[in-house]
């Protein structure tokens, strides 16, 4: 598939909406077209109003909206939906009941402008067999599950060739199972396609797991846009729920040694019990600040293994009695410790202080 | 003419029925499928007026309309002299054309409800999936909102017509009881009674009972096997 927008391709622009007691006030933003951004916050928050205004669904939006250089909106004229070049999932699946797998797949491929390359038998056989709805393309999508389902929209929004795809909370339909599924495959067509993807979540797991950037949304209008590890390094990140913060690693998978994962980070490994095939070059690992403890040496009699060193680099008060430990790792990512203001005094813990960070448990981001 | 158990019948009127029938149907599915759509996309508090205005007919006697009708179709009126302004040279009232003119209007809820419920049973994300992969208006219509309103098209279709053969006082109105021009079935019935002559009227109103309840066991085993909504 071809990649359509450099990598210096951006959408900008300023999207309002009024619809009975709800508002759309985007703000003037900017957002650069590669990888994935997401749409955080609430339900209520404008996050699926802003997409829809970006797709062009909602006729009574106003404002402007430049993409590529290419004017999708603004005060004289609006492009129509069809015209836009996008591939839209929705939360629901949205397929079209009276057609099979196979008739809801082609219905955007057999609308293809002349200009845009003709989609072959063996791409088609790629891309399905890639979603993983190959042996069912003669079913009626009324018998399908709610993954497969799912999977069906993604393929079919990928076979219309689009620059930029977007999601509305495509997995909160899901079970569990079918939910981490579902991320794995959406991380793997990212990283095979190179669309620019636009996801909607208020699931912070799965922006861990899937965000390069992330657009934070409250009551119709963006509040700031930042990369994972800015939102990540903020204290008060809206990220971080009842388990408080939560900090992302990223590491090189290798081989499974004594049943274990390890996952290279600059001469330190990582191990993970996670068995499972990763067909990615990095991985993210998900760390809980409350899974991380600190040592003042290496402690050699301990049934946690993963044992990495650290500098503290900030020290952050957290409510009454707790402190948030900013550490940073050798090769120079950033890991929160949250402990109690006892163990803190206990340890003499100071900026600049050289620690073992002691993970007790670890998950790939999912 | 045909014989039938001895006694004849003269087809005419049948044939007339079938024709002013088959053509208000037709052109209510052309008009009403616009008007039905957009009043199923509708969401402002007009749509209550423009409902109530369409189910008009349902409650409003058959003469009033048809009086009304024939004023505005006066050949001497307004109306007609915007028609000749178009080209058309013939009269409406006492006309077959004019009987075609008013059964639209007289079925008019009769096409209309069934198509609009039908395309408000239609969620809106199926036609924004559409138009996302590159599906005109006009092509959404057609690959989405007609295969999945078939049962919504087939029952407004189906009591349009039905509706239309069973009219009375509209036709008696508007058409009068010219043999040949616009005397339909129900008007032939009416005029056998009146020159005492019950055979013809058993016959012709048998084949009306019969079609009718054919018609309707038809619409409510659509109704029920797909769960169609009608009225």
């Amino acid at each position: 598939m071809q990649k359509t927008f450099n990598n210096s391709a951006v959408m900008n622009g300023h999207l309002k909406l009024k619809l009975g007691s709800f508002e759309l006030n985007s703000g003037e933003f900017t957002l650069p077209l590669q990888g994935v951004t997401v749409l955080f916050g609430r339900s209520g928050s404008g996050k699926s109003s802003l997409l829809r205004a970006i797709s062009g669904l909602d006729e009574s939006v106003s404002g402007h909206l430049e993409v590529n250089g290419q004017v999708w909106q603004n005060d004289q004229q609006t492009l129509a939906p069809q015209a836009r070049n996008i591939g839209f999932v929705f939360q629901d699946a949205a397929l079209f009941p009276h057609m099979t797998v196979r008739q809801n797949l082609m219905y955007g491929l057999k609308r293809l402008p002349k200009k845009v390359a003709k989609i072959s038998d063996s791409e088609f056989m790629e891309i399905v067999t890639r979603v993983g709805v190959a042996d069912k393309l003669d079913r009626a999508v009324t018998f399908l599950s709610g993954g497969e389902r799912q999977r069906v929209a993604i393929g079919r929004a990928l076979l219309c060739r689009p620059d930029l795809l977007c999601m509305d909370e495509p997995l909160s339909a899901l079970d569990w199972r079918a939910k981490s599924q579902m991320l794995s495959l959406i991380e793997e067509l990212v990283d095979a396609y190179k669309i620019p993807l636009l996801y909607i979540t208020h699931t912070p797991a799965e922006v861990e797991r899937l965000a390069d950037r992330i657009v934070f949304m409250h009551e119709g209008s963006i509040e700031t846009i930042e990369t994972l590890q800015q939102a990540l390094a903020r204290a008060d990140s809206p990220l971080f729920d009842e388990h408080g913060a939560v900090s992302v690693l990223v590491g090189q998978p290798e081989a499974i040694e004594e049943g274990m994962r390890p996952i290279r980070m600059g001469t330190e490994k990582l191990w993970l019990s996670d068995n499972s095939v990763f067909s990615k070059a990095t991985v993210r690992v998900r760390v809980v600040a409350r899974d991380v403890s600190i040592a003042l040496s290496n402690p050699k009699d301990l049934s946690i293994i993963n044992h990495l060193q650290a500098t503290v680099t900030e020290l952050i008060p957290e409510g009454e009695n707790r402190l948030l430990v900013r550490l940073q790792l050798e090769d120079g990512q950033k890991l929160f410790s949250e402990v109690t203001n006892y163990s803190a005094q206990r340890l003499n813990l100071q900026i600049g202080l050289s620690v073992f960070a002691l993970i007790k448990s670890v998950a790939v981001a999912e | 003419m045909l014989e039938l158990f001895g006694t004849e019948i003269n087809l005419g009127p049948i044939w007339l029925t079938l024709e002013v029938a088959s053509m208000t149907t037709v052109v209510l599915i052309v008009l009403g499928t616009p008007l039905a759509w957009w009043m199923a996309k509708m969401r402002s508090s007009n749509k209550v007026l423009l409902e109530a205005l369409i189910a008009l007919p349902l409650v409003l006697p058959p003469t009033v309309l048809g009086f009304y009708l024939l004023i505005i179709f006066n050949p001497t009126g307004q109306v007609a002299e915007v028609l000749r302004w178009f080209g058309f040279e013939g009269q409406l009232t006492f006309s077959k054309t004019g009987l075609v003119v008013a059964s639209v209007f007289y079925s008019l809820p009769f096409a209309v409800q069934p198509l609009m419920h039908a395309f408000e049973a239609i969620p809106q994300k199926l036609l924004d999936a559409a138009a996302t992969m590159r599906a005109s208006v006009l092509d959404r219509f057609f690959t989405i909102v007609v295969p999945l309103s078939q049962r919504g098209f087939l029952v407004a279709a189906t009591l349009t017509f039905a509706h239309t053969v069973g009219e009375f006082g509209v036709v008696l109105m508007v058409g009068g009881n010219i043999p040949g021009e616009t005397r339909m079935v129900s008007l032939a019935i009416f005029d056998h009674v009146e020159s005492m002559e019950y055979d013809q009227a058993h016959i012709l109103s048998a084949m009306m009972l019969i079609f009718s309840l054919t018609v309707l066991m038809l619409v409510y085993g659509l109704n029920r096997r797909f769960g169609v909504k009608i009225g």
